[in-house]
């Protein structure tokens, strides 16, 4: 019988297979931030072991990290301990780091790829959960915990059972206005928060070939969402085009051999699923959240359900916890909802890409009064790229902060946070309570939806914006 | 790692779904770089209403927790784990958890308990009545224990192992050196290295 991608790409590492014992599989990418790393040095350091292997190791700085003033030290000295950890431990174990101000330093997730580390075929972990955005490139790719970091950087493997596989397959097109980030919200609202447990996802059908990789990866990294580890996505054309000539991308014969190996890497015909979920593309609309869980989403059109509307208790009585929590009235149309403040940004919402569809958006427009818009691109390669295009202009000129790279407002590390009772239309990934600060309200959302959001005040797409643009300037 | 065989202990009932590690451990205390000292963090939001069920008196010195389905979504944070053995959890309960919390709960001996939600109802209904009572967590046995429930529940016979032992990863990973070191030497050329270009 033929293998799917995830059974192939999990076979070609396994380190040693034997009878009532997980696989030990080999990990070839390793990246590193400094809140899950400090306690697995401390390990290394306590049992007298070293990093196995520096050269498939790679950290950044980026929860912690503030989006202004970069120059200056960083004025909470909790964070500015961590990071000094962080740098401390890779100096003294030799690890490549692109810390704060480095032109390389970004989100992981972002920086990964953006340096070509990020293959097909490749496994990737990182003591972070949204690891599962690297799977957009057919890697598989997991977060995992502190322990395991450990691990990895002491064997350069891990012990692991292998998971079932769920196909995702997402038929017909995506209709104009609907992006990648309305896409996987959908079909999260569909199988729920634990749909995905204990599978690794591969998103395929003609709606998903048809993704750039900015969109693939927005895909890919919130399957962790769904409650699966890993989301995969086939390498293809798109693919091999968004890798040729990046840093770390292989050269000459060795690009020859990678992309006849990476040709491979399809679900064969022949292949079974653990389970299949079939998405009509063509049915969906801009999605957003309503709710504290990433399942608890509608499309913009809907109104905020009715938690009596739910048969399974556990479902009823979690919907009528987080209308109290967000502050909504059940039966109100998602549309009439207002927001204090725009995030467009994260792991998920963070590349240029997305930059450039919220700057279409609000060229010649301008941010309501009343209303803060936060700009964070993913990497500082990002950030150059969008300022070389003038993007940044375009966000300053509409009234939004445009910042350095960091994970932001995703969550409440760094000082880019909610206050209490705040609202916020966010292009990050969990709207968790307090996740963007305590007491905040969180409303996931794409790059589109938060820029027209962003325009009227309350959430919104861009078929909303009936307005002749505002001229810039006046 | 501790080693886990059985427990016995009081319980908090957790009636909530889908509590995932931001609730458990708020992202403002993994600014720490040890593993212990996160007890005050847990559950930090809702420890501010005096009437949350850990705040309650006939709570104190509970050791066994039994929460709604879909326990530790979200963050990979191992800190999770840390904070509830730092407040003094030996074992979760719930009918679902989320992978990555799961690994990293029996990776630092937490055993983390798949029962049916009908069983958690039980748990909750007699802990409930009364605060006094007893849950048993038996992993020789694989079987959970209280005053009318007595349920088997599944655990990988690795994990078991490894947890009734308290034996650490590394270790017995390194004792397959050889393995890795001969699946290193047929790595392709073309996969990519952090330290070249």
């Amino acid at each position: 019988m033929g293998r799917t991608l995830a059974e192939k790409v999990w076979d070609d590492h396994v380190v040693r297979r034997a009878e009532g014992e997980p696989d030990l599989l080999y990990i070839d990418l390793h990246l590193l931030h400094e809140v899950t790393s400090p306690q697995a040095f401390d390990g290394l350091r306590q049992n007298g072991r070293r990093v196995r292997r520096l050269d498939l190791t790679i950290a950044t700085e980026d929860h912690n990290t503030p989006t202004l003033d970069i120059d200056k030290p960083i004025a909470d000295p909790v964070s500015r301990a961590q990071l000094e950890t962080l740098r401390k431990n890779c100096a003294e174990f030799g690890v490549r780091l692109h810390p704060l101000g480095d032109v390389e330093q970004g989100v992981v997730h972002v920086v990964g790829p953006q340096l070509g580390l990020t293959q097909p075929g490749t496994t990737v972990v990182c003591g972070d959960s949204h690891t599962s955005t690297h799977g957009a490139f057919g890697a598989l790719a997991f977060g995992i915990g502190t322990s395991q970091v450990e691990h990895v950087l002491a064997t350069q493997t891990l012990p692991m059972a292998r998971p079932k596989t769920m196909a995702i397959t997402v038929d017909g097109e995506l209709p104009e206005g609907v992006t990648a980030k309305d896409l996987i919200l959908a079909i999260i609202a569909r199988i729920g928060t634990g749909g995905g447990q204990g599978y690794i996802l591969e998103y395929r059908g003609p709606a998903i070939e048809k993704l750039s990789m900015e969109a693939r990866m927005t895909i890919c990294n919130m399957s962790i969402e769904a409650g699966a580890r890993a989301g995969m996505i086939a390498p293809d054309e798109t693919t091999f085009e968004y890798l040729k000539g990046r840093p770390h991308a292989p050269e000459g014969a060795d690009w020859d051999a990678a992309v006849a190996y990476w040709k491979t890497l399809r679900t064969d015909d022949d292949a079974e699923f653990d389970a299949e979920v079939v998405i009509d593309a063509t049915a969906l609309s801009p999605f957003v959240t309503w709710g504290t869980n990433p399942g608890q989403g509608a499309p913009l059109s809907a109104s905020v359900p009715d938690p009596a509307s739910y048969e399974d208790a556990s479902e009823r009585l979690a919907a009528e916890k987080a209308l109290e929590y967000m502050g909504l009235e059940a039966g109100a149309p998602l549309r009439s909802i207002k927001v204090d403040t725009v995030f467009v940004g994260s792991c998920t919402n963070g590349r240029i890409e997305d930059l450039r569809a919220a700057a279409a958006i609000l060229k010649d427009r301008k941010v309501a009064d009343g209303v803060r818009m936060l700009v964070v691109p993913g990497s500082a390669r990002v950030g150059l790229q969008a300022a070389s295009e003038g993007l940044d202009v375009v966000f300053k000129e509409a009234g939004a902060e445009w910042r350095y790279a960091g994970c932001s407002m995703c969550l409440g590390m760094n000082p880019d946070q909610l206050a209490p009772g705040e609202r916020s239309a966010s292009t990050s990934n969990r709207n968790f309570e307090g996740r963007q600060g305590k007491g905040g309200r969180t409303h996931l959302v794409s790059p589109q939806v938060a820029a027209a959001t962003a325009v009227l005040g309350h959430l919104a797409s861009p078929a909303d914006l009936t307005d002749d643009r505002t001229p810039a300037g006046v | 790692m501790e080693a886990f065989t059985t427990h016995t202990g009081r319980a908090v009932p957790l009636r909530r779904s889908n509590v995932d590690t931001d609730q458990i451990i708020p992202a403002h205390w993994l600014k720490k770089v040890t593993r212990d000292g996160f007890e005050d963090g847990l559950f930090e939001a809702w420890r501010k209403d005096p009437e949350f069920v850990l705040n309650r008196p006939e709570r104190q010195g509970a050791t066994v927790l039994v929460a709604g389905p879909d326990f530790g979504t979200g963050s990979s944070r191992e800190h999770a784990v840390w904070a509830l053995q730092n407040y003094g959890f030996k074992t979760v309960i719930s009918a679902r958890f989320a992978d990555i919390f799961r690994g990293n709960s029996l990776k630092n001996g937490l055993l983390t308990v798949v029962l049916e939600q009908k069983i958690v109802d039980e748990l909750w209904k007699l802990t409930e009545a009364d605060p006094t009572a007893e849950i048993t967590v038996d992993l020789q046995a694989r079987e959970v224990r209280a005053e009318g429930v007595t349920a088997s529940f599944e655990l990988d016979e690795n994990s078991r192992w490894r947890l009734l032992n308290g034996l650490d990863d590394i270790s017995l990973t390194l004792r397959n050196e050889a393995d890795i070191a001969a699946y290193e030497e047929k790595r392709p050329a073309y996969k990519p290295q952090t330290l070249r270009g």
